[in-house]
């Protein structure tokens, strides 16, 4: 327990060291400290992982006190550590730690260099709280604040009003998903009387109603909608790139978007008994899915193609938990968190280069200049589209067989999504690395490959994006699936997912999907290298192109009728309501009583003592009164 | 003993301060609100050492009317003399780097004005109670109107003495309330109301008498009127008194003269007062969003939040009653950081209006992060002394009813929206011609946020002292608002 404390704690010592003194330590020492934190975390959470893999470690799941008790109510704050929360643990301290160092020299010439580390700290430990957390109130402890850690560093550039739009767009979005994290406490809390896991997982099927069970996992799924960036919630993701890539990687691709799926895996339990909420999930990641897939078709900004892309991966995911595939979801969190840290921080390499310059109509060329990034991007772009042998294929092949075993229409969506993938992955490729450099003259001289704090992070990343598919080797091939088996304790209770399909269709999927896979980067290789094909500029796209492009104005039609209409209700509450027709029945009901009583209205005068001495009259009218009746 | 020194002691000060001159008064009521808080942690360990049995004092005052100086301090009033003992110093420290006129009356005022408040929590003679209540609004009247910042004298006269006479008014009502009590029961005794024996009927409407007196102090919607006008025109400390402070009055006054001494009137009218506290509370969001000014925004936002309270105490459960308490001091504390934030503000730019600042983060990190936590406290994030509190509220607002708690849980997504808007407006951007010359925190007003800090996450993490000391007055005053009619 004191070591898993250590794992927590230590992170939260960096943020106040780098809050504190941080600005009077050398840049060097501020980043490496907050550098060292997590990688302290990281080999500790390695030490328990290995038990874990190794059959030495068991559960841990200890209150460390009482937080709020009184009555019959009682909400501990403990810790919760399984197969589960271990897999989180290495994929946050682990791919935290490589961001924070490619973000050493990333940040290197901002001002308030050492406050962005304590930022990333402090996100390091509300995630590790949200993971680790006994309890649904911990968990939402860590829930909140990596919201609070997203807000900030969206908007670290605090002086561009556009960036803080998009920060506060985040948190208030995240706060209306939180909002049905929270009833779904409340109901648990009202009818269960307890918010712990392992409580929670000792009831019995059967002895909750199914109104509660869909209730409250429907509730915490609208939670999960908000962190993970689905429908209706999803619109903040896109918008959150305007923080410094780093956080793009580290917040908005690889850890705090993935919580919603750690929420419901969590909580499988409940979600295997409201089958009914099970398929909204698996509708919802699918459309959600299909949908970012299109728009990352025609964005030309390279963070927002990936931004798209992570909103379509997190609903495929989700497909892979509303058909029952949790061990597939948890796969798909883990490669996925390798292969688009390891875009983001591509990006973040090229953007470098390019001195801020994010829109790939002018880029081009990049390949040549930049081998290092250039090859890490091509691997994790290779791994996204499910290119065999990369990590990619793997996860993503089993989404798709679990949905083709569940329901065929979600399936032909998860297939449609991932051929698009594919497409717009490698048009970003295309467009930025091959072809002409169509930027300014004086941009092309600096052009440069990053240094190594930056090109080792992404070697590795792309190392890992690579392998990462041993961790479940398909079953139907007669290969061992290590995850499966390591997740068993956990998610056994969540029913493992039926797998009912036979060894060709298996196969003939498999197989459909790369080739699927093959054409569509061939096609994006004709349009864009061999055609060289350039987006339009802006302003100029036609028809659906144009719907798309703008992301099918959902933005603008979230606008117009919920911002604009809370914005009049405002003001006509205020001016209306407020000053003219409550306060004017107060001000006239007093005006009234002044004239009735006519004595009275003399003191309007504004002498105090006249007011004092009613007071004292008063209470003097009491004792008379009171001495009157008792004689 | 340390019951009545905690009692008295201000008003001593309150004395020694106006007598001590101008020039000292400052430190001598700073020193006698040190004192006082010394007394009141003092009591507050002997309390906890006797295992919060409650503590009662009575001596006989006056024969006919039976009225007696009795006091009562049970977890409940602990809790809320707690609250007033930390932050009169916490308000009379903010006032250190302002120039103060008359500093002699104002302090004194000040004192006595925390004399008044400090009786009303610990008293358990209803008419002793009144006279405290009554006492309380003499020195803010006063401190509001001649102290008031606002440029326009006459609309702040106006204001004030609308504030004034509305909290008059309702107090009458009481009053009136009280009379006919005595007249019935013969007694002002607190223990003697909790076994009154009256009708429905009579309880009906001496619900009313009542509720209108704490519904206008509080307010609850649609009492409000007076409240963002004065919390305006009043001068920082003035608005930190009746926000932090005063408004608990009538919280409090729910739990202690409303609900055990009229259950049924309570039992009939429950639907309705909570249903109007609902609708304050996403009815004082709503308007908080669009508001210019910066301590008008304060005072909605306050208003959504205490109707929430007043929903819990409503509710008649263990979860709305704990919460409700725990809010109360979590609201007291983080509403006087906003609007000495609010004071900072006006004392450096000369403006309370939002359109006129920004850029201030850039320059005055301090205060930047400062009132970052403050605003992240105000919007209840888990961790911070606010979210125990609208957790336990909604809890029992669920339990109460699920539609009426869906509606107040908007504050949740609501608080959000209008506390980043004002936070991005002011702070962030670039730096106006207003806020250009904008100065960092200085050592006091350090130490005033420091302190306060301290209690958002001390409070949001170790709740369970508190919690536990309100057991026993919670299973009190829940059996006997049940307690069935005669």
């Amino acid at each position: 327990m004191t070591v898993l404390l250590l794992i927590v704690l230590l992170p939260l010592a960096g943020f106040l060291l780098n809050a504190f003194w941080g600005k009077r330590l050398p840049k060097v020492v501020s980043g490496w400290l907050a550098s060292a934190v997590v990688f302290v975390s990281f080999v500790l959470s390695a030490y328990y992982f290995a038990g874990f893999v190794s059959g030495t470690q068991t559960k841990i799941d200890a209150d460390i006190y009482r937080w709020i008790q009184f009555g019959d109510l009682f909400i501990g704050f403990g810790f919760l550590l399984d197969q589960l929360s271990a897999i989180w643990l290495m994929v946050v301290t682990g791919i935290g730690f490589l961001i924070h160092v490619y973000s050493i020299s990333y940040m290197h010439d901002d001002e308030r260099f050492a406050q962005f580390f304590s930022y990333l700290n402090l996100f390091i430990f509300f995630m590790l709280l949200l993971v680790l957390g006994n309890n649904l109130l911990v968990t939402f402890i860590g829930w909140e604040g990596v919201g609070l850690c997203s807000y900030l560093l969206i908007g670290f550039w605090f002086k561009n009003q556009d960036y803080n739009n998009a920060a506060k767009k985040a948190f208030v979005m995240n706060r209306i998903g939180d909002l049905g994290f929270l009833f779904g406490m409340f109901i648990l809390l009202t009818h269960t009387g307890t918010l712990h896991f392992s409580n929670l997982a000792s009831i019995q099927p059967g002895v909750l109603p199914k109104w509660i069970l869909v209730a409250v996992t429907a509730l915490l799924f609208i939670g999960a909608t908000g962190k993970s960036a689905q429908i209706p919630l999803y619109t903040w993701l896109p918008d959150a790139m305007a923080g410094p890539t780093p956080v793009s990687a580290l917040i908005h691709a690889a850890t705090m978007v993935t919580a919603g799926i750690y929420l419901v895996a969590r909580t499988g339990f409940l979600y295997a008994q409201a089958p009914e909420t099970l398929t909204a999930v698996a509708s919802i990641g699918a459309a959600t899915a299909i949908l970012a897939a299109t728009i990352g078709v025609f964005q030309n900004d390279i963070k927002k193609v990936l931004a798209y892309s992570t909103v379509s991966q997190l609903g495929l995911m989700f497909v892979a938990l509303g058909v029952g595939a949790y061990v597939s979801a948890v796969f798909h969190v883990v490669t996925h968190a390798f292969f688009k840290a390891c875009l983001f921080l591509g990006s973040g390499s090229v953007i470098h280069a390019l001195h801020g310059e994010q829109d790939i109509r002018r880029m081009g060329g990049l390949k040549k200049y930049m081998p290092v990034t250039y090859w890490t991007f091509l691997i994790s772009s290779l791994a996204i589209s499910g290119i065999f042998p990369f990590s990619g294929f793997f996860s993503k092949d089993e989404i798709l067989a679990a949905a083709f075993a569940h329901h065929k229409i979600l399936w032909v969506i998860a297939m449609l999504t991932s051929l698009l993938t594919a497409f717009y992955m490698f048009r970003l490729l295309f467009l930025t690395f091959t072809g002409e450099f169509r930027g300014t003259e004086e941009q092309r001289h600096h052009l440069h490959e990053s240094p190594p704090l930056i090109t080792i992070p992404l070697i590795i990343l792309s190392a890992l994006a690579t392998v990462g598919g041993v961790l479940g080797l398909p079953e139907f091939l007669g290969f061992h699936h290590w995850l499966k088996n390591f997740l068993s304790p956990v998610v056994a209770k969540s029913g493992a997912h039926a797998h009912a399909l036979s060894h060709s269709t298996e196969l003939a999927l498999m197989g459909g999907a790369l080739a699927g896979a093959i054409v569509s980067i061939a096609y994006s290789y004709i349009l864009f290298v061999r055609g060289g094909a350039l987006p339009v500029p802006e302003g100029e796209e036609k028809g659906i192109t144009r719907l798309v492009y703008h992301k099918y104005y959902v933005d603008e039609i979230y606008e117009k009728i919920i911002v604009q209409p809370v914005m009049f209700l405002s003001d006509i509450a205020y001016r209306l309501l407020d000053r003219r027709v409550i306060d004017g029945l107060v001000n006239t009901s007093g005006r009234l009583s002044m004239i009735a009583g006519g004595q009275i209205r003399k003191l309007q005068t504004g002498y105090i003592g006249y007011y004092m001495m009613f007071m004292v009259l008063s209470l003097v009218a009491v004792f008379v009164y009171a001495l009157l009746i008792r004689l | 003993m340390l019951l009545h020194t905690t009692l008295f002691l201000p008003l001593a000060f309150a004395l020694l301060s106006y007598l001590s001159g101008n020039r000292f008064s400052r430190i001598v009521s700073f020193v006698g609100s040190l004192l006082t808080l010394t007394s009141g942690v003092l009591l507050w360990y002997t309390f906890r050492k006797g295992g919060y049995e409650a503590i009662q004092i009575s001596k006989a005052w006056i024969s006919s009317p039976a009225i007696s100086y009795a006091l009562l301090l049970d977890g409940l009033s602990m809790a809320l003399v707690g609250l007033t003992v930390v932050l009169v110093p916490l308000i009379i420290l903010t006032t250190f780097k302002r120039e103060v006129k008359r500093p002699a009356v104002f302090y004194g005022l000040l004192l006595l004005m925390q004399f008044g408040m400090l009786g009303v929590f610990v008293a358990s003679d209803g008419f002793l109670y009144y006279i405290f209540w009554e006492l309380a609004l003499i020195p803010i009247y006063f401190i509001a109107l001649i102290w008031g910042e606002g440029q326009d004298v006459s609309f702040r006269q106006r204001a004030i003495f609308k504030f004034f006479v509305y909290t008059l008014a309702g107090s009458l009502f009481m009053l009136i309330g009280f009379i006919y009590l005595y007249q019935h029961t013969g007694t002002f005794a607190l223990q003697g109301l909790y076994q009154s024996k009256l009708d429905k009927a009579e309880q009906l409407w001496l619900f009313w008498a009542f509720f209108a007196a704490y519904a206008i102090k509080i307010p609850v919607f649609p009492f409000h009127t007076w409240q963002p006008d004065t919390y305006r025109e009043a001068p920082g400390p003035g608005t930190m008194l009746l926000s932090g402070i005063m408004l608990k009055m009538g919280l409090y006054s729910m739990m202690r003269w409303l609900l055990p001494v009229l259950p049924q009137g309570v039992e009939f009218w429950t639907p309705y007062v909570i249903v109007l506290c609902v609708v304050g509370v996403i009815y004082g969001s709503v308007i908080a969003i669009r508001q210019d000014d910066l301590k008008k925004l304060f005072a909605y936002s306050s208003f959504a939040h205490v109707g929430l309270i007043a929903a819990g105490i409503f509710t008649l459960t263990r979860e709305g009653m704990q919460g409700a308490v725990v809010q109360m001091i979590a609201h007291g504390v983080n509403v006087v950081a906003l609007f000495f934030a609010a004071e900072i503000i006006l004392q450096r730019t000369g403006t309370l209006n939002i359109a006129r600042l920004g850029g201030i983060r850039h320059i005055a990190p301090r205060f930047a992060t400062a009132l970052m936590i403050t605003v992240l406290a105000s919007v209840a994030l888990p961790g911070t002394n606010a979210f125990i509190g609208e957790f336990l509220l909604l809890v029992s607002a669920y339990t109460y009813n699920k539609w009426l708690a869906a509606a107040a849980g908007l504050t949740v997504i609501l608080g959000a929206v209008y506390m980043l808007r004002m936070y991005q407006r002011v702070m962030l951007g670039d730096t106006t011609a207003d806020t250009n010359n904008f100065t960092d925190l200085g050592k006091t007003e350090t130490i005033v946020f420091a302190v306060i800090i301290v209690f958002i996450f001390l409070f949001g993490l170790f709740p369970s002292p508190i919690l536990n000391m309100l057991e026993n007055s919670v299973d009190m005053i829940l059996a006997l608002s049940f307690r069935t009619a005669l």
